[in-house]
């Protein structure tokens, strides 16, 4: 056991030096002529060739091997496993924007992702280690006695991973195409295949050891860039400590552009826009005949007036994406009518702990804070690809210190991101912010070119005024290297961790589904008298399917996928958290409360997520389901509602029902209480 | 399965070093969350207390809760003397 670490611990020593000195033998090429679009190819080209060498080096025909690791991860390594698994391309890509974006308010995401860890470690992974299966639907079915439990188990575990995965994969495809320059489509199916050279032929087993590998790629690449940018902006290279201080004098930036006539003039106009899309709409459907004779007019006017040919190509775009009918018509101003309402919004200060004019809106800003923190939480407790990683460890002492390594690993990023918005934040208020849009520094420009930075003269001041400003959220992270002025190898560096978390948690996700699939659906139902080999490759042909399923509905360019992944948690937390709880704590739970308390739990978050999101659902001929939010509380919060009727479900039907067997109440002490000697 | 006293107390104190661990827990999440406004005033690092214990100060608090429970409850089961498996490192 100490031998196998010890020989861990040199060869992933040793793995972390030689990526390294390929960064700097990069950075060495570059000084000498490498073009950029290279150094992308390399670092995706090396990357995935390390990772599929330990994907073939841990292939496996063992089912306890496949499934499980062999139970044999030490649990520093686990907690690193854990850490990549954990940490998606929303960690790394978008935390660091929605703190950006949201100040105060995103913090809930950083408190949220790491406070779940609390409730793994207290109440589920120990539990769950001395139970010591494969999969989450395995303890729910020996819990709660049979096959009831485990369907609605396997249902709330695709539900939430599916959609999950598609994240993933999709930005996979994003990284893909700006980095290395290759179409998204193709894109998407290269980081399918990197996913299945690291999973297919050793399940667990190779996903754990690569996920290991996948760690130390992206907390280097997250690490660097934001300790160079605090280095040149404060002297002192640990930016978790100092940006406090760059907060500081963000504050009193916030305080001069704020106030500024030109921020005010751009804001008032801003306004204006919004309530003509109002006007619009309230007019519909003679405005949107009367929009398209106007546009129709200028355009014969142009063409009259010999105007340039681009012109009224322009327009004549314009003419064609205008909606067919007032019900897309309805829909699409009501986005631009939006848009331009938030960005003539007084702003916010970022430091301000629920902002807004006024007690109420306060007070919801809190309610919603609170409340996602409470989501995330349970969500992160129920995940299954997370929970399943503490069947891995050698024994339930191993699990606990496991999850304290994973939280350990997973706050070298959290505690960081707030850093990056802070030092991307004191950039642009102090140097774009301002400044004549006829020279804007090149990092506007070249992220400008494909569509994450846009400004907008609303004004006509030819002045970037705040308000003019959209920043897609992955900006942040993705242009602090160009910002620090960083060579491009650090972008490649940047580029290639995203890409190390987009595909471990593409993994261990597919993995998790497949594993729903193959062992509780198909083995423990279907087929119980099915051989391992059978059961393998049952297992292997599922991830394949799942697999292309998933690239081809991220390949689709879902534009809702964000919210959706959000909702994963919802989902998960209130389909799967009380019945784990419930099951470890309280031995009165029957078989009826927990299926009942899944479902409703489940339901209810469903529904209050629909009829909250949505007012019409186009595909299913479905219009005016639309509702006034409860308490104002947000649809990405939806699970806090599921959670209560879920956990209220299984007490009272448990109380309706017969006490559990004698066999149930034995299996929960067995879970409980470990084995004393006598 | 009958269980013997030694047993109940080994749950007994499992539960209550739980119920501690997670009262502070709630407490940095949610408690000390909801009167964000209120402390406001109070500098930290440079930020207000709310938003120095929203990006570092309850995340840290959440490592050390799970570092004490993983360290008290590991000596609980060497105390008790419980097998399992070979993780002796």
């Amino acid at each position: 056991m100490a031998d196998q670490t010890e020989r861990l611990r040199r060869y992933y020593a040793s793995y972390t030096l030689g990526f390294f000195a390929f960064v700097l033998m990069l950075a060495v090429l570059e000084r000498y002529g490498m073009p950029p679009r290279w150094i992308g190819y390399s670092f995706l080209l090396l990357t995935i060739f390390l990772y599929a060498t330990i994907g073939v080096l841990a292939r496996t025909t063992s089912v306890a091997e496949y499934y499980v690791a062999g139970r044999r991860v030490p649990a520093v390594f686990n907690g690193m496993a854990t850490g990549a698994d954990w940490m998606s391309s929303a960690s790394f890509m978008g935390l660091a924007g929605t703190l950006y974006l949201s100040g105060h308010q995103g913090l809930a995401y950083v408190m949220g992702w790491t406070g779940g860890y609390v409730l793994v470690a207290l109440l589920l992974a120990p539990y769950l280690r001395r139970f010591g299966r494969y999969t989450i639907p395995d303890f729910l079915a020996a819990r709660y006695g049979g096959n009831p439990a485990r369907v609605v188990g396997v249902l709330a575990t695709i539900l939430a991973s599916f959609v999950y995965v598609v994240a993933q994969i999709y930005a996979v495809g994003l990284i893909t195409s700006r980095f290395v320059g290759l179409q998204f489509e193709i894109g998407v199916f290269v980081g399918l295949a990197g996913i299945l050279v690291c999973s297919f032929l050793g399940g667990m087993r190779a996903v754990t050891w690569t996920q290991v590998a996948q760690y130390a790629i992206l907390i280097v690449a997250y690490l660097v860039p934001v300790t160079i940018l605090s280095h040149e902006v404060t002297g002192v290279p640990l930016a978790q400590l100092t940006y406090g201080g760059v907060l500081q004098q963000v504050q009193v930036l916030e305080e001069r552009i704020f106030g500024d006539p030109g921020e005010i003039e751009a804001r008032r106009l801003f306004r204006e826009r919004a309530d003509a899309y109002h006007d619009r709409i309230l007019s519909l459907p003679e405005s949107l005949a009367e929009e398209r004779r106007e546009l129709a007019a200028r355009i014969n006017d142009l063409k009259n007036d010999n105007a340039q040919m681009r012109e009224i190509v322009a327009l004549e775009r314009e003419r064609r994406e205008l909606p067919r009918n007032s019900e897309d018509a309805r829909n699409y101003w009501e986005t631009h009518m939006r848009q331009a309402a938030q960005r003539g919004a007084d702003p916010d200060h970022h430091m301000t702990a629920y902002p807004g004019q006024g007690e109420s809106v306060n007070e919801v800003a809190r309610a919603n804070f609170l409340t996602l923190v409470f989501c995330l939480m349970i969500g992160t407790a129920a995940l299954p690809h997370v929970l399943t990683r503490y069947y891995t460890t050698p024994g339930v002492r191993d699990a606990r210190l496991s999850v304290f390594w994973s939280l350990l690993f997973i706050l070298a990023l959290y505690l960081t991101a707030p850093a990056y918005a802070a030092f991307v934040k004191h950039e642009i208020y102090s140097h774009l912010v301002g400044s004549p849009i006829a020279q804007l520094p090149l990092w506007v420009s070249s992220w400008g070119k494909i569509g994450m930075v846009s400004i907008e003269d609303i004004n006509g001041d030819g002045i970037v005024q705040l308000a003019e400003l959209v920043l897609n959220p992955d900006v942040i992270l993705l242009a602090t290297p160009e910002i620090a002025g960083l060579p491009y190898v650090i972008s490649g560096l940047v580029a290639a961790g995203a890409l190390a978390a987009a595909l471990s948690t593409a993994d261990g996700l597919l993995l998790t589904i497949a594993s729903a699939l193959s062992h509780d659906l198909y083995y423990k139902i279907f087929r119980p008298q099915a051989t391992t080999q059978w059961r393998l490759v049952v297992s292997k042909s599922l991830l394949l399917v799942v697999a292309v399923l998933a690239a081809t509905v991220a390949s689709q360019k879902p534009a809702t996928i964000l919210f959706m992944v959000a909702w994963a948690f919802s989902l998960a937390g209130s389909a799967l958290f009380p019945a784990l709880i419930v099951g470890v704590f309280w031995k009165r739970a029957t078989r009826a409360g927990a299926v009942s308390g899944m479902l409703v739990g489940l339901l209810v978050t469903l529904y209050y997520m629909v009829r909250v999101q949505f007012d019409s659902i186009p595909w299913l001929h479905i219009q005016g389901i639309g509702m006034e939010p409860w308490l104002g509380i947000q649809s990405t919060s939806a699970g806090v509602w599921g959670v209560a009727a879920g956990f209220a479900t299984i007490v009272i039907v448990s109380l309706l029902d017969k006490p559990p067997s004698k066999e149930t109440q034995d299996f929960v002490e067995s879970v409980r209480y470990p084995e004393f000697d006598r | 399965m009958r269980l013997d006293e030694r047993q109940r107390a080994y749950w007994r104190r499992n539960l209550r070093l739980t119920a501690w661990l997670l009262g502070l827990w709630f407490f940095v999440s949610f408690v000390v969350s909801f009167f964000a406004r209120e402390v406001e005033h109070i500098l930290f690092l440079g930020m207000p207390l709310g938003f120095y214990m929203g990006a570092q100060g309850a995340p840290l608090t959440y490592l050390l809760i799970i570092w004490w429970y993983a360290r008290r409850m590991n000596a609980l089961d060497r105390d008790y003397g419980v097998e399992d498996a070979e993780d002796e490192d």
